[in-house]
């Protein structure tokens, strides 16, 4: 069988290239739009704490909903093809970021933020000298956790035109042809399982080496 | 609309089976978690290799998954059971370690004074005092089983999601809508409910 795979991804290495390439492109984009976004709202609502409790409660539920039904109800509103699939995987990513940005900003313990006041710095200068390199490997984390959602779920776009490795799988099992699902579904694990990997190694690199643990 | 009130069996029938697949799922997975999760707690070497071999198969995509069981079990409801029970482990086997290793020290010392066998330790001592990080595994777990069990449609394996798909293939959106709609009410529920039974265990056993 896997063989066979072989052989299918040789006769259609074009097509094959152009659905990872589309995968990665596509997860990307949703990751980068969503740290984008998650980042600073997070840093902001640290300071705001009564529309703070709305948005994380909001980031919980939104963190809980399964990314297929996300996927489907973008459909009817928005068609299928990239960007809804773009949009749908975008809104699976903040969640995760939103809440680690929040929770690690307000960790920062305060003396510190006391202190940078007092050195006369501005809210400007204290987030980014101060706040934000001290809960950089929090966030980090985060934008770990929503990467490996969103390669994952970029899997599912194939079912609203998303195009990417899922294609391959919903073929290969729409026309039970083994070869062609083997396809999809091994570049799709070895992805998610590189991206793991890669943002693990970026996430240890971003802590201090007094605060790491094992 | 029209559509769900005409076909509101189907719906229930749809949400039953949903319900049915997660919780088995769940039952097994925490079968299974339970006695690797406290041989982790006691033990370094187990509760590493334990969470790293987990931990890979928690990060395989969904559909991935799916699809790799396709060669081995076929389609049906077996093969989205295994892939839930496989996705369910890392979070499972984590919170029941760590649930075991955060009972305080004295705690188990003053147990083991009062002459109580290292099995009633466990059984009267330490796990009740780590079911409330367990029961947010469990949480969390529910959760990701519902999840799952959506996309499980697409390989036979019924519950909300044969609406889904079938309201795309059909281009007909207010199936679509009921199933998307059911299925994250479904993990919301369960979320909500699994954490007021997590807060009300902490605030017994502290």
């Amino acid at each position: 069988m896997f063989i066979e795979a072989w052989d299918y991804l040789a006769g259609h290495q074009t097509q094959f290239l152009a659905a990872l390439w589309r995968h990665v492109a596509l997860s990307a984009s949703a990751l980068g739009i969503a740290a984008a976004i998650a980042v600073p709202l997070g840093v902001r609502l640290a300071d705001a704490r009564g529309t703070a409790l709305v948005a994380i409660n909001a980031a919980n539920i939104g963190r809980t909903l399964p990314s297929l039904a996300v996927l489907a109800l973008v459909m009817p509103i928005m068609g299928t093809g990239f960007a809804p699939s773009l949009f749908a995987l975008t809104l699976l990513a903040l969640p995760p970021i939103l809440i680690n940005t929040y929770t690690a900003i307000r960790q920062v313990d305060p003396d510190i933020v006391d202190a940078a006041r007092g050195m006369g710095m501005t809210a400007l200068e204290m987030v980014r000298k101060v706040k934000l390199p001290i809960a950089l490997p929090v966030i980090f984390a985060g934008i770990r956790t929503a990467a490996v959602q969103v390669v994952s779920g970029a899997v599912l776009a194939a079912y609203i035109g998303g195009g990417g490795l899922g294609d391959f799988i919903t073929a290969g099992i729409a026309m039970m042809a083994l070869p062609q699902l083997m396809v999809g579904a091994i570049p799709a694990t070895l992805l998610s399982l590189g991206t793991d990997a890669l943002f693990g190694w970026i996430q240890r690199a971003l802590t201090p080496a007094g605060l790491r643990t094992r | 609309m029209k559509w769900l009130i005409n076909h509101w069996e189907d719906v229930l029938i749809a949400l039953g089976e949903h319900v049915t697949i997660a919780l088995t799922a769940l039952v097994i997975a925490t079968a299974i978690s339970l006695p690797i999760g406290i041989w982790a707690a006691k033990n370094d070497r187990v509760y590493r290799v334990a969470l790293a071999v987990s931990g890979f198969l928690y990060t395989i995509p969904t559909l991935a998954f799916l699809a790799l069981l396709i060669p081995v079990v076929g389609l049906g409801k077996t093969n989205a059971i295994i892939c839930m029970v496989a996705f369910s482990l890392m979070i499972l086997i984590r919170n029941v370690a760590t649930g075991i290793r955060e009972v305080p020290e004295e705690v188990t010392d003053a147990a083991r004074g009062m002459g109580m066998h290292p099995a009633e330790v466990l059984i009267r001592v330490e796990l009740p005092l780590a079911l409330p990080v367990i029961v947010a595994g469990l949480r969390i777990a529910a959760v990701t089983v519902i999840s799952v069990t959506v996309v499980g449609a697409y390989v036979n394996a019924g519950g909300l999601g044969t609406l889904i798909f079938s309201g795309m293939s059909n281009d007909f959106a207010p199936k679509i809508w009921t199933g998307a709609i059911a299925a994250c009410a479904l993990a919301v529920a369960a979320d909500l409910s699994l954490a007021r039974l997590e807060s009300r265990l902490k605030a017994r056993t502290a």
